[in-house]
């Protein structure tokens, strides 16, 4: 097993978790033309339920993964009534700014619980050994439950009804609203379901990774970069996006310096939007 | 819009000028020790331990009457802020200790960085600044004439790592992997330099932003070099990280050696990862000074812990060491005046709870620090528990060297 | 003539006043303390101001406007720390190279509309940030020291930092007038109406992309200049303070505060938001919660008052409109 392929590998697997951290940034994008500033908040909440859970009832991490779920999706209805519905359809810095408020909010009041001391949710999984390189069990992990939710979360899409009811008013809301569709309530569950997103993406990545309550701001900018990679409003792109990302990651640090893989990821960043405003993805299978 | 500006200009005026009241009606007789702590921010664990080495020196010399100068005693008073661990509002907060809360003397904020931007305002007004917990050597070479450094410089702080890899391996090959932070990176200078002038042949050199939290790849890339030795690290949070994910990817390095990190007592909780790390320290409460006064090492973490509730570690030592030092310095001048404190501290060469001091009187490098010298422990595992013995000097050790390190 | 037309206008000398006043007032009080608070006060005002040209009067939001100020500062202090400029060289050198940049970059990125481009601001200052973290003439991550030595070109560490003070002011009297001045100026006619609806400016024969371009390159010079000084009077400069992406969002705030598009009331907003702010740190309850804070007024300006304090006052007293805009 050579360091090059060692190193791919296990971008590949992270970059799943951020793809899935992504796609609930860019659902709710996509739904309601929202770029939700509080993403990072959401994380670090998922973050912080896993290890309080954890810790109060002694469960194994993974059992504790459907809470999250529940939480991410309560706080974001929360945080959609509180910040986001007045700005529907207000201009665009309006819904920057007053997400980027919650963000404040939230990020001021963890700060002033918790500190800035780093956590850790110790969780032992057997590693998988190939040559002298160990890929870590929480990574598989990690990866394998994002494929998963990544299935649940089409199925949903696709097959049922709210999941429909999303769609449609993503598509037009003011037809979706002629039809009797209720686009309050859906765009309220669409952000908590963005939000739940975010949240189990940030308690996944807390099985693999210390954090402390600024560590929302890297995961977002993360997500930001895979959003754009894989197109707006689009899901799956993020999760490929995801995986590029990992995947370029992975390429990129046996031959130079870590500190060097930022740099070449924010050029990217930069050149995907100028050059190909609807995501790479989406250029690359000529959708629209 | 005027008069809104007037009432706010008018509430301004009037808490301003309530709390300069508030501050010159102190009591007659107080040195007023003014710096600001990193309350939140990266820096708060680290920074508020120092916190705790200041109080408990104030304390003590108030509970024993004081400062005493000439046939006076002056009861110590602090005054702090919180700098968040940004240099912005250092110098804003540090003009205030000065001339506001009228502080005759300043420890410096908690790091290089912050005790540099600081140190321009306290040379500006003349005013004397102890440096604590910043061991970057090149502040001392821009031309200061009131600065003093507690800590040993950062130059110094792998040598003993470095000599004893030697000594179990004469031909060790070594992976230098640090945080790219003022400390680490001239920690890191240093370390290359010295490894070169032994004969030990760096295998990688790189460094990693301070807030990396995926050490994932670099692991890889060190496993791939095939290093004997880990040197590097930076401070608490990637240090710990790092620590424990070079155990799940089984990176099975024979020797590592990292900063700050190991050194405070959590680092325990990484259990089976923390064993046999080692972490070059300004102090640890095992070792075995002779001090000129003050308590010795152990009576210091006794009192300490009693106090706390919680164990001291160097942070602790150095704050409370500060004190000593400023305090032994303001004895000798028999004065308060900076110049004749100054001079107090330039001629000085004692030894406390936290080693030797003395200070450089090279204009080049006025205040560095000259004689305190780093220890080297390592947690290594007894009857089960994990426990940090000294390890180096050998002179001062309390345990054999564990290599390789499981 | 009309280019001293402005001097008839009543909001010119309240400018002029106000700058005199902020230069006046430390000088007679003694009070060094109230400087340190006013450099910062005027430091906000410069920031806000010139974001105030991409955002208030073009209409397009510029979140990473903080790159200007860092590189700013990164290249006044490196001139001034290895190469031995004298510091007003510096910053002007600083202003000129950090303006061309800005406008050759802003005829790449300004082609994106609304949070596309907002976005690409982010990514810029990423990645200028970690660029210059890996960047070894320029210290890296750890960054550059500035001696003491360095300051004897203005005098030594006290006088300098009043020097320093003084010309910060005047780069603020100067951003408030650039603001003013663009305002009433055929150009800010036109950034106005690209500000409102870009595609019927185009439309309407504004060369839009040249405008556009112009005036992200502008709103670079001043902050540039002012980090130049900034950091060099604080001795030490580092990526991580340099490019703060929250002190951009902070100066976001700050004119909606006071209402995006006035002069008066994004200068009065960064006032009023830096007096806050120094409060809240210093204050023995709040020191914790000064985030919490910052974020409910955020949330409350943008939800209840989105056209900021001036917006109200010019609502409330509508004879204002002309002396202070």
């Amino acid at each position: 097993m050579s360091g090059l392929l060692a190193s791919i590998v296990d971008g590949i697997l992270v970059g799943s978790v951020y793809g899935m951290a992504a796609m609930g940034l860019t659902l709710i994008w996509g739904v309601m033309d929202v770029i939700n500033l509080s993403h990072g908040a959401l994380i670090v909440g998922g973050m912080f339920a896993l290890y309080l859970i954890a810790a109060a009832l002694g469960l194994s991490a993974y059992a504790i993964l459907p809470s999250a779920v529940v939480i991410g999706f309560g706080a974001g209805v929360v945080l959609y009534w509180l910040a986001v519905h007045r700005m529907i359809g207000r201009a665009p810095l309006m819904s920057l700014l007053s997400t980027f408020a919650a963000n404040l909010v939230l990020i001021g009041i963890g700060t002033a619980l918790w500190g800035t001391v780093l956590f850790n949710v110790p969780v032992s999984l057997p590693g998988l050994r190939l040559g002298g390189y160990t890929f870590p069990g929480t990574h598989l992990m990690a990866a394998a439950l994002t494929g998963f939710v990544a299935v649940v979360l089409y199925l949903f899409m696709q097959h049922t009804r709210p999941g429909k009811a999303i769609r449609a008013v993503a598509g037009n809301r003011v037809a979706a609203e002629l039809v009797g569709i209720p686009t309050r309530r859906v765009l309220a569950s669409a952000f908590g379901l963005g939000a739940a997103l975010a949240c189990v993406s940030g308690a996944l990545i807390a099985t693999m990774f210390p954090f402390t309550v600024l560590s929302g701001d890297a995961y977002q900018l993360k997500s930001f970069v895979v959003t754009v990679l894989g197109g707006l409003g689009n899901p799956a792109g993020a999760l490929l996006g995801g995986v590029a990302l990992g995947l370029l990651e992975g390429l990129v640090t046996p031959f130079m310096p870590v500190s060097w893989t930022s740099v070449i990821e924010f050029v990217l960043f930069i050149i995907v939007l100028v050059a190909f405003p609807r995501g790479l993805f989406n250029f690359v299978f000529r959708r629209s | 819009m005027t008069r809104w500006v007037r009432i706010a200009a008018a509430a301004l005026t009037a808490a301003g000028t309530a709390l300069g009241a508030a501050a010159s009606a102190q009591a007659a007789d107080t040195i007023t020790v003014g710096f600001t702590v990193s309350q939140t921010g990266a820096l708060n664990v680290d920074s508020l331990a120092q916190l705790r080495g200041f109080e408990m020196w104030r304390d003590d010399v108030n509970a024993a009457g004081g400062i005493k100068v000439g046939n006076k005693h002056y009861t110590v008073k602090f005054v702090s802020y919180d700098d968040q661990s940004q240099g912005a509002r250092v110098q804003q907060l540090y003009t205030r200790l000065i001339v506001q809360d009228k502080a005759e003397f300043l420890f410096s904020p908690y790091s290089s960085g912050l005790a540099a931007t600081a140190a321009v305002i306290s040379e500006q007004y003349g005013k004397l600044m102890l440096t604590v917990g910043a061991a970057e050597a090149k502040t001392y070479e821009l031309g200061n004439k009131y600065l003093f450094q507690v800590y040993t410089p950062a130059d110094k702080y792998l040598t003993g790592a470095l000599e004893g890899l030697k000594q179990k391996k004469a031909d060790a090959t070594i992976a230098l992997v640090y945080s790219d932070d003022p400390f680490s990176k001239a920690v890191a200078g240093a370390t290359r330099e010295q490894a070169k002038a032994m004969g030990l042949k760096i295998v990688l050199d790189e460094s990693y932003p301070p807030d990396q939290t995926d050490f994932s790849a670099i692991i890889n890339k060190i496993i791939s070099a095939k290093p004997d030795a880990l040197l590097g690290g930076g401070h608490y949070p990637d240090g710990a990280t790092l620590a424990r994910q070079l155990h799940d990817q089984n990176a099975g390095i024979k020797w590592v050696t990292l900063l700050v990190a190991p050194d405070s007592a959590k680092f325990a909780s990484l259990g089976d990862a923390a064993d046999g790390i080692s972490v070059p320290s300004q102090w640890a409460p095992e070792v075995t000074y002779k001090p000129n006064f003050g308590p010795t090492p152990e009576e210091f973490a006794k009192r300490f812990q009693a106090k706390f509730n919680t164990p001291s570690d160097y942070h602790s030592a150095g704050g409370y060491a500060a004190g000593l030092i400023f305090q032994r310095a303001i004895e000798q001048a028999g004065s308060i005046v900076p110049a004749k404190v100054a001079a107090a501290l330039d001629k000085m060469d004692v030894t406390t709870m936290f080693g030797r001091c003395k200070f450089s009187t090279d204009p080049k490098s006025h205040g560095l620090q000259l004689a305190h010298e780093m220890v080297l422990t390592q947690w290594q595992k007894k009857d089960g528990q994990l426990v940090k013995p000294v390890i180096w000097p050998r002179s001062a050790a309390t345990a054999p060297i564990l290599y390789p390190i499981p | 003539m009309a280019a001293l037309d402005i001097l008839r206008r009543p909001f010119f000398w309240v400018i002029v006043t106000a700058t005199a006043a902020f230069a006046i007032v430390p000088v007679t009080t003694g009070d060094v303390e109230l400087r340190e608070g006013l450099v910062l006060a005027a430091i906000y005002i410069v920031l806000a101001s010139n974001l105030n040209l991409m955002i208030g009067y073009a209409g397009y939001v510029n979140f990473g406007s903080i790159v200007f100020f860092g590189l700013g500062g990164y290249i006044g202090v490196y001139l001034i720390s290895s190469l031995h400029w004298h510091p007003l060289a510096a910053s002007v050198a600083a202003g000129v190279v950090v303006s061309a940049l800005a406008m050759l970059l802003g005829l790449g990125i300004l082609r994106l509309r609304g949070p596309y481009f907002a976005l690409a601001t982010i990514g810029v200052n990423e990645a200028v940030q970690a660029f210059v973290s890996n960047f070894t003439p320029w210290g890296g991550a750890s960054g550059i020291y500035i001696s003491i030595d360095s300051f004897r070109s203005l005098g030594g560490p006290g006088p300098a930092l009043w020097v320093i003070y003084f010309i910060l002011v005047a780069i603020m009297g100067v951003s408030l007038l650039l603001a003013y001045g663009i305002k009433i100026s055929k150009f800010g006619l036109g950034l106005l109406a690209i500000g409102q609806n870009e595609d019927a400016a185009a439309v309407l024969g504004v060369p839009t992309p040249l405008y556009k371009a112009a005036i992200y390159g502008i709103s670079a010079f001043l902050p540039a200049m002012a980090g130049c000084f900034y950091f060099f009077k604080s001795a030490f400069i580092q990526p991580v303070d340099a490019f703060d992406l929250g002190l951009s969002v902070e100066a976001i705030v700050m004119i909606m505060l006071g209402g995006q598009g006035t002069v008066s009331g994004v200068a009065l907003g960064a006032f009023f938001y830096e007096e806050l702010r120094g409060w809240l740190l210093t204050s023995e309850s709040f020191a914790h919660f000064q985030l919490v804070v910052s974020g409910a007024l955020l949330l409350l300006i943008v939800t209840f008052a989105p056209s900021g304090l001036m917006g109200w006052i010019h609502r409330r007293w509508p004879a204002t409109r002309r002396l202070l805009e």
